[in-house]
């Protein structure tokens, strides 16, 4: 179990203020001139060292992440940094603790990084339904400029640099990077095309790095304490610290910040109290929020909770929302209501994902009743091929995956419910 | 150049080319339907899915995938028909496939690649999607169940046209195109996106359940409705023109074409002169050509003949004209109908020297008395992409509604001569600097000023030559090179006071000066002209007769004759043929050919297609200095500015609808 010492968000549960007071007293704002001191490319090569990926879903190596924008402006355009707090993906919640009782930890990574890839402005974008946690993120970004940590010469380190914050307006797509930038820009919120890719023509075609709430608020931390410490925790490639969210089938669901790598087991003994009616009850776990494959009881037990380790269950670990169902549940009815959310969801720009939610939802709700065919398994696999990487940007494949992931595991509970149905008419017909 | 493989075929694509464009090189063919050359890439559809490495291992929408060297293409593989088949099938799930009832049927982008890559059935077996019907206009149809999403139609009013006027709302499978608020169109070019919607949400609502395209009879032609000659494509059947649809020439008007021009051709089938008509007590009666012929001699004009060019009027029409004036000793010929008498002793100075795609890379633009959206829709697209490349605009005269950023530099003409400080520097410092003089302008008398302007700011240079002339009648630079222009302009004509005076369509003169002369109408249209006329004799219209036309930058063009002229009227130079016998002169052609060659022989440039040469720019009197104020515009109704336009219904909704009348529609309720 992660020690209280290492923990970075020390705040998660708000028995302290969120203030800025409180916040320096955690450590926060401590000296950040001299971390921005260090200069640009000593901070990505920190970033890099620590083996950070990002806290999003996707997992791309931050540093790596920040090295790709332009050392130099050759045309004058400006760099932004783009925050992505609109947490919309079911199951996730961990930036929305962040934001309601750390929010300092934020601003100030959106300094250090932003400073770190030259940037001249962070824009925060907040999801529109956390209307508290906007309030508390504003007065916060009020707090620090007029302390001075931000705004002209930002923290007395010679660098001009501001946070907006801006808030959305309900869509899940605009959590998607670029669609994100156009809904900053004011526009329909739908992916752009890649490439170009942000880093070379992002916010109002300037250089933009988007990057997750939880990966911006973990940089002064790790800055302060080293990137051999941050790393020291978890497996190779799967280093550091990562607040997971269990919701669902447990007796405690939590916001809890623990080491990468944990096996699922202890996470849920440890934090959660266990699962309802006991690990025999325990039905498949969604490991990383609604977008990924779920696993079945008996592979995810021991699995460890990191990216590697839940790619080869053939799932991911996403946002690390971890949504825990027991025997209880209609598997098929959940992933049916999954299925309706992305339809919901689509931003309807691209063929696939516009027709093919909505038939793949609709088909759902068949199978949810067992009013199909068998042969209908396969179709509906089929057409969750034909969505999944063949769209502009990932919510294709995100609605396609939790169908694929509960017919390799329960197809045979779907062809149960069919012959059910199937039988019940037969026998009324006689 | 990168070095692509497609298919196993290694070609050099040219730089910045996408790798559909790289596959087209190839000959490949790459389905799609959101993708079009002139607008920009949505990549949307994903229907022109293909494989390539190195990258990743799924297919890449091959429209907005920039190709690079060394690029592994494969158009033919398993991976690349799946995709296919699949996104087809998603496109057909919620398409209503009511082809036989759809008016795009037999033209359709979704029927023809439904059958080249789409599966043989279909598995979906939920409810189709239905979309309410979205008002957009009296041009355009819309059936939006049958929409895919493609957002051409948004692209094309966000870009090309310049009016924020379609677009999406909606999120998912909800999406819907829409012109938010339900409002017609308002813009000169709005039916362009009948031609670019793929299926059959989008289609011709004057057109909608006429014809299907099989049946139709396709004519090359040039558009007359302005002076820009778009290349058009007449679809007949039997004897009636059914529609106008753009062809593609890049020089002049790539693929569109204005609302007008489009749709002015139902009024090709009314209001027509199918008779002879002569005045007799006041009246206009029925007669007989013989009847005509000898009324027209017995005035025994001599030399005293007129001639007056319509707007819309051919060369081949204006020669034989000119032919027979000569035979008979006159040389009173006029196009410019409504007065101007602007200089025309060297048309380089009257003509549009950048050339339409050449105004395109002008980097500053005065426009000098011309309303261009009016005067020459195309152009005025022109002038936008010009914008988005840099250029700056500034405009002399009243008010319009730019579709970019322009300034308006007043209403005072004589400010073409002192420019304020600070746009004076921008000309000065401009490499490829441009004037449009407009209609207004040339009333004004402002052209010498024009060119004075041009000899300041070094308009024409190596490589360039900015000084512009936008004229707005098909007929005028034809006519200008056949000689149809006087000294003094109309007021020669009426003081020579001709006893007989030949108007060849002129709708727009003033017949009043004419009085005591013996006015004979050639031409097609019950319109102004024919009215004022006491001989009427019936002519045939662009679509019905074979002809020359030169638009506003010498571009010579020919138009074919796509149907036959309703009743009793003839091809207009063979009206003129016979009224060179009745008159007792002789001309020097017995058939078209004969005519044709004598034309050519005489301006031998309209012999060839292309533009004319009409050599170098006359020196600028420095003196020249141009007065007034341009308060208005020669074009007051967009939707009614010649003789077939006005004969049009659709066009006359047009005007009502969008031209104020809906204010009254609206009140009346």
């Amino acid at each position: 179990m992660l020690a209280d010492k290492d923990r970075i968000f020390t705040n998660l549960y708000g028995f302290q203020d969120w203030g800025l007071k409180a916040a320096q007293q955690r450590g926060d704002w401590d000296d950040t001139k001299s971390l921005i001191a260090r200069g640009h490319d000593d901070i990505i090569e920190e970033m890099k060292a620590s083996g950070l990926r990002g806290r999003g879903g996707a997992g791309f190596p931050t540093g790596l992440k920040w090295s790709f924008m332009p050392k130099e402006s050759k045309d004058g355009r400006p760099s932004f940094l783009v925050i992505n707090a609109d947490e919309s993906e079911p199951g996730s919640c961990k930036d929305r603790e962040i934001i309601r009782h750390d929010p300092h930890k934020l601003i100030e990574g959106a300094l250090v990084a932003g400073y770190a890839m030259r940037a001249r402005a962070a824009y925060i974008y907040i999801r529109g339904e956390y209307i508290r946690e906007a309030e508390t993120l504003q007065a916060a970004i009020d707090e620090a400029y007029d302390a001075g940590l931000i705004g002209k010469n930002a923290s007395k380190s010679g660098y001009d640099f501001d946070v907006f914050l801006h808030r959305g307006a309900g869509a899940y797509i605009c959590g998607e990077e670029t669609a994100m930038i156009e809904s900053l820009e004011g526009k329909k919120g739908q992916p752009r095309l890649k490439p170009p890719f942000p880093a070379g023509a992002g916010l109002y075609g300037c250089p933009t790095t988007v990057n997750n709430v939880e990966s911006i608020a973990v940089v002064p931390t790790i800055l302060r304490r080293g990137a051999s410490w941050f790393s020291s925790f978890g497996r190779e490639n799967n280093k550091g610290t990562k607040l997971f969210q269990i919701s669902g089938h447990v007796n405690k669901p939590c916001v809890v910040e623990e080491a990468l790598s944990i096996p699922f087991s202890e996470l849920i003994e440890k934090h959660c109290g266990g699962i309802i009616g006991g690990k025999d009850n325990l039905l498949a776990v969604i490991p990383g929020g609604s977008s990924v494959p779920l696993v079945p009881a008996d592979q995810i037990w021991d699995a460890p909770m990191d990216f590697d380790g839940l790619k080869d269950l053939g799932s991911g670990l996403g946002t690390a929302g971890i949504i825990v169902m027991d025997k209880s549940t209609d598997i098929v009815r959940a992933i049916s209501r999954i299925s309706y959310f992305y339809k919901h969801e689509s931003c309807g720009q691209c063929t696939p994902c516009r027709e093919g939610t909505g038939w793949m939802w609709r088909m759902m709700e068949r199978l949810r009743t067992g009013d199909a065919a068998i042969e209908e398994i396969d179709m509906l696999q089929q057409v969750t091929k034909q969505v999944e990487g063949h769209t502009i940007c990932a919510l294709g494949d995100a609605a396609a995956w939790p169908i694929q992931g509960l017919i390799r595991h329960f197809r045979p509970e779907l062809e149960r419910r069919i012959e059910e149905h199937n039988a019940k008419f037969a026998e009324a017909a006689e | 150049m990168p070095k692509v493989t497609v298919d196993g075929q290694e070609i050099d694509a040219p730089d910045g080319a996408t790798v559909l464009q790289a596959c087209e090189l190839a000959g490949k063919e790459i389905p799609r339907f959101c993708y079009h050359e002139r607008l920009s890439i949505a990549g949307n559809c994903r229907m022109c899915l293909v494989e390539v490495k190195p990258g990743p291992p799924k297919p890449q929408a091959s429209c907005a995938l920039p190709a690079t060297e060394g690029q592994e293409i494969r158009t033919d593989t398993p991976m690349v028909k799946t995709a296919r088949e699949g996104v087809m099938e998603f496109l057909l799930i919620n398409h209503p496939l009511d082809c036989p009832i759809c008016d795009q049927g037999g033209e359709c982008d979704l029927q023809d690649q439904s059958v080249a890559y789409g599966r043989g059935g279909s598995r979906y077996e939920e409810n189709k999607r239905a979309v309410t019907e979205k008002y957009m206009g009296p041009l355009i149809k819309t059936v939006m169940t049958r929409c895919i999403h493609c957002t051409r139609c948004v692209r094309f009013s966000e870009e090309i046209a310049g009016v924020d006027e379609i677009g999406a709302v909606g999120r998912g499978e909800d999406m819907q195109i829409t012109t938010y608020l339900e409002q017609a169109a308002e813009h000169e070019l709005s039916a362009n996106v009948i031609d670019l919607c793929p299926v059959g949400a989008l289609t011709s609502r004057p057109y909608a359940f006429e014809a299907r395209p099989w049946e139709l009879k396709k004519t090359l032609s040039i558009d007359v409705s302005d002076a820009i000659g778009a290349n058009i494509r007449l679809d007949s059947r039997g004897r009636e023109v059914m529609r106008a649809l753009p062809r593609i020439n890049d020089d002049v008007n790539e693929e569109w074409i204005s609302d007008k021009a489009r749709y002015q051709v139902d009024g090709l089938s009314r209001r027509r002169l199918d008779k002879v008509f002569m005045r007799t007590k006041g009246g206009l009666k029925p007669a007989t050509w013989d009847e005509a012929f000898k009324a027209i001699a017995k005035a025994k004009p001599g030399k005293d003949i007129a001639a007056i060019a319509g707007d819309m009027v051919d060369c081949e029409t204006m020669f034989a004209a000119k032919s027979l004036l000569k035979a008979s000793g006159s040389s009173l010929l006029e196009g410019r109908q409504t007065g101007m008498d602007y200089d025309v002793s060297n048309l380089a100075a009257v003509n549009f020297n950048s050339t339409l795609a050449g105004i395109e890379t002008a980097d500053a633009i005065l426009i000098v008395g011309s309303h261009i959206r009016w005067e020459a829709p195309l152009v005025n697209v022109r002038i936008r992409k010009a914008v988005k490349r840099g250029a700056k605009v500034f405009v002399i005269g009243a008010f319009w509604d730019t579709t970019y950023p322009a300034v308006f530099l007043g209403d005072e003409l004589s400010s073409l001569g002192e420019l304020p400080e600070a746009v004076g520097e921008i000309f000065s410092s401009a490499e490829r600097p441009a004037i449009i003089m407009g209609g207004a302008a040339l009333a004004h008398g402002a052209l010498g000023a024009g060119l004075a302007f041009a000899e300041q700011f070094n308009l024409v240079r190596e490589g360039w030559n900015g000084f512009n002339v936008l004229h707005f009648s098909a007929a005028r630079m034809g006519g200008l090179m056949l000689g149809f222009a006087q000294k003094g302009g109309m007021k020669d004509i009426v003081t020579a006071k001709p006893k007989v005076v030949i108007s060849l369509g002129a709708d727009e003169m003033d017949f009043e000066p004419f009085a005591d002369a013996l006015k004979v109408y050639v031409g097609h249209h019950g319109d102004k002209g024919a009215h004022a006329a006491d001989i009427i004799l019936p002519g045939a219209s662009y679509a019905e007769k074979d002809g020359t036309y030169v638009n506003t930058e010498g571009r010579v063009q020919f138009a074919e004759k796509a149907v036959f002229a309703p009743g009793d009227a003839r091809e207009d130079w063979t009206i003129l043929r016979a009224l060179a016998d009745a008159l007792g002169v002789s001309v020097v052609f017995n058939s078209f050919a004969e005519l044709q060659a004598a034309m050519i022989a005489e301006v031998p440039a309209l012999g060839e297609e292309g533009l004319a040469d009409f050599g170098a720019m006359p020196k600028a009197s420095a003196k020249a200095r141009a007065e007034g104020t341009i308060s208005a515009y020669p074009i007051k109704d967009f939707y009614l500015t010649n003789a077939i336009a006005r004969a049009s219904a659709v066009m006359q909704q047009c005007s009502a609808e969008l031209l104020g009348g809906g204010e009254l529609a609206e009140a009346a309720e």
